[in-house]
């Protein structure tokens, strides 16, 4: 497949700021009617990412081709064909909702009817409130809806559950649910990992400005090669050769004060974990097990957790 | 099928729906100049000029010298004993003490104006009581001149300093305003065009001019009986270039500023000068006359000399092309820079 096939390609990405590597060489290529996922810990360049490929940051290096087209050359046709919300915009509270829309509306040759809309995103309640009375999921609606007036083929979203109450969430997931069946391409970045595992069906995980996996999230939590996870802790805590022997174990590592241990199978591992640390004379805390998420992976991957600054 | 206004319009009607729900906005606008110009105008409105006060020391004359005192229309007499009158006359209560004696004393400050003033109309006084005849009788003719009160050399330059702080406020609070909520950064993440917003702030400002200058004309005239001697084109000319280079010099101020507070402080750092050299309040004729120069080619006082002349003097436009062509340079280079260091995001 050649560049123009995918709604969005990027090769060897490149953002130097002077006291960081914000994108340090880049490949990603979303397909077109996908949902891609940019899932990373604060800082690891993901904004940086999205706003290059949405034409507000320019590279220091690479190449980015956006449906076909490239920011240097036709950079008014492809702000017809993209929808974006940034992070935190906002927007003259003054204005009301309907107001709002019909200004963004205005800015686009095609789209919908603003009412249409606001029905669609169930805002039509709100739709003569001013902005500044809305509460945080409504205002993120409303942000969507900014993004989606131009009837896009692109909608990039970042971070846009960020901070929502989880019923907002679900109304926002419903949203990016009906613009994808319409056939658009969404492009999206979220530090939260059933986010990702809900809404797309790829995520290419990024750290320091690189890729460090990509794949659907199934094929992710695959690659832990195990499914199961058990966290403890013990007083006193114990070092690490304390548990070599727990069987169909693939690794062990430290989160703050607990250890965490990735396991082939609860019923084997559990009991001889707990005879290993009584073994040892310390004293069981506390234990709980989890199967295996795209934050474990993270934690596998980087040994750090994706909330850590 | 729905059929959006074109973006500068439909940018143009929220700016102005917004300033109309700012209401600190609308009484900084409207309403601050107003109760400015009221203040000042009964503050310093032409009145009749005072009555001055003076003793009469106590004694066997007093009750006569008070009676004769009492007949001239600027003074105002009273009688004391030795010690209150010298106490008073220190103090400044009164200008003029007379004292006792066969033929009157007058104590008075002659560094005072009024102390003389006292003199001479006290002794008119007393000499005409005592018998001195007018050799003839003189008549006044009273002159007030059009255009001469302190309300008609303050309204415009009210006006000028309206213009100059809205022009400015306008562009430079909204602008940070949006680039600070990065409102202007979603602006340029559409299709819109960059200079179809910058164009609907003026746009709007047009409306919110027109609003502004009849306001505070019509006040003068109704309040206070002040009248545009010269032509109402040429007024509305002159407002219009004025208000348009304000507002060019509060893009340029706006253009590359962060934060409220740092456009504030640059705002009032460009604008101070101006407020008190520009010829707001009173005339920069006090200045040195090295300064004057520097002082004309600012944009208020080109403004507020040009507004004052066509208020007041009926000037013709003719007459005022060189403060228009201050105006219009300071408000296109302005733009101009402001423009090319403009920060979307």
């Amino acid at each position: 497949m050649s560049a123009n096939d995918f709604a969005i390609s990027c090769k060897g990405l490149k953002k130097y700021y002077p006291d960081v590597k914000a994108v340090d060489g880049l490949d990603l290529f979303v397909q077109r009617g996908e949902c891609f996922g940019l899932l990373g810990p604060n800082g690891a360049g993901k904004t940086t990412t999205i706003e290059i490929l949405e034409g507000l940051t320019r590279p220091d290096g690479g190449e980015v081709i956006v449906l076909g087209l490239d920011w240097r050359h036709s950079a008014r046709e492809l702000r017809e064909k993209i929808g974006i919300s940034l992070q935190e915009t906002q927007f003259g509270e003054k204005l009301t909702v309907i107001e709002t829309l019909r200004l963004f509306r205005s800015f686009y040759r095609n789209g919908p009817d603003p009412d249409d809309l606001l029905r669609d995103l169930s805002l039509d309640e709100k739709r003569d409130a001013r902005v500044g009375k809305l509460s945080g999921g409504q205002k993120q609606r409303l942000a969507v809806a900014t993004a989606i007036i131009g009837d896009p083929d692109i909608l990039f979203l970042d971070e846009p559950t960020t901070g929502l109450d989880p019923q907002s969430r679900l109304q926002l997931w419903e949203v990016v649910a009906r613009f994808r069946a319409k056939g658009g391409t969404v492009l999206l970045t979220t530090h939260y990992m059933d986010e990702a595992q809900r809404l797309c069906d790829r995520i290419a995980i990024v750290d320091h400005g690189r890729l460090i996996a990509l794949g659907t999230p199934q094929e992710l939590i695959a690659r832990l090669e195990a499914p199961n996870i058990i966290e403890f802790t013990s007083e006193p805590a114990l070092p690490a050769e304390t548990f070599g022997a727990v069987p169909g174990s693939h690794g062990i590592a430290k989160r703050g004060d607990r250890w965490q241990v990735r396991v082939d199978s609860l019923a084997d591992a559990v009991p001889s974990l707990i005879n290993a640390i009584e073994k040892s004379g310390a004293k069981l805390q506390t234990l709980t097990t989890h199967e295996a998420t795209l934050e474990d992976l993270f934690v596998a991957l980087t040994g750090r957790e994706l909330r850590d600054v | 099928m729905y059929k959006p206004r074109p973006a500068l319009v439909e940018l143009a009607i929220v700016r102005t729906k917004e300033f109309l729900r700012e209401t600190e906005a609308v009484f900084w606008v409207f309403g601050f100049p107003l109760l400015l110009a009221l203040a000042l105008g009964f503050a310093f409105r032409s009145k009749p000029p005072d009555q001055i006060p003076i003793g009469v020391v106590a004694g066997p004359e007093a009750a006569q010298r008070l009676a004769a005192l009492k007949k001239s229309p600027m003074l105002l007499p009273h009688v004391l004993s030795e010690a209150e009158g010298r106490d008073q006359l220190r103090r400044g209560k009164i200008s003029l003490l007379v004292e006792s004696g066969a033929a009157p004393v007058y104590r008075f400050d002659p560094t005072r104006p009024e102390a003389r003033t006292a003199r001479v109309e006290a002794d008119d006084a007393l000499q005409g009581a005592a018998g001195r005849k007018d050799v003839f009788a003189a008549r006044e003719e009273k002159v007030q001149e059009q255009g001469s009160r302190y309300i008609d050399f303050l309204l415009p330059g009210l006006l000028g300093m309206n213009l100059m702080g809205t022009g400015m406020w306008s562009m430079g609070f909204t602008i940070v305003n949006a680039r600070m909520r990065k409102l202007l950064k979603r602006f340029v993440a559409t299709p819109m065009r960059k200079s179809d917003y910058l164009l609907s702030q003026f746009l709007s400002r047009l409306v919110f001019l027109c609003l502004e200058v009849s306001v505070v004309v019509i006040f003068g005239w109704l309040v206070f009986g002040v009248k545009i001697h010269g032509s109402l084109l040429t007024f509305a000319v002159l407002c219009l270039v004025g208000g348009y280079a304000f507002a060019g010099i509060g893009i340029l101020v706006a253009s590359r500023a962060q934060t409220i507070e740092a456009v504030s402080g640059m705002m009032n750092f460009v604008m101070m000068p101006m407020w008190l050299c520009s010829g707001v309040f009173f005339s920069y004729e006090r200045f040195p006359d090295a300064v004057k120069p520097v002082i004309r080619a600012l944009p208020l006082t080109a403004l507020n000399d040009a507004l004052r002349a066509v208020m007041n003097d009926a000037a013709p436009l003719s007459r005022l092309l060189p403060n228009l062509a201050i105006l219009l340079a300071w408000g296109l280079v302005s733009f101009a820079v402001g423009l090319k260091i403009f920060r979307w995001q």
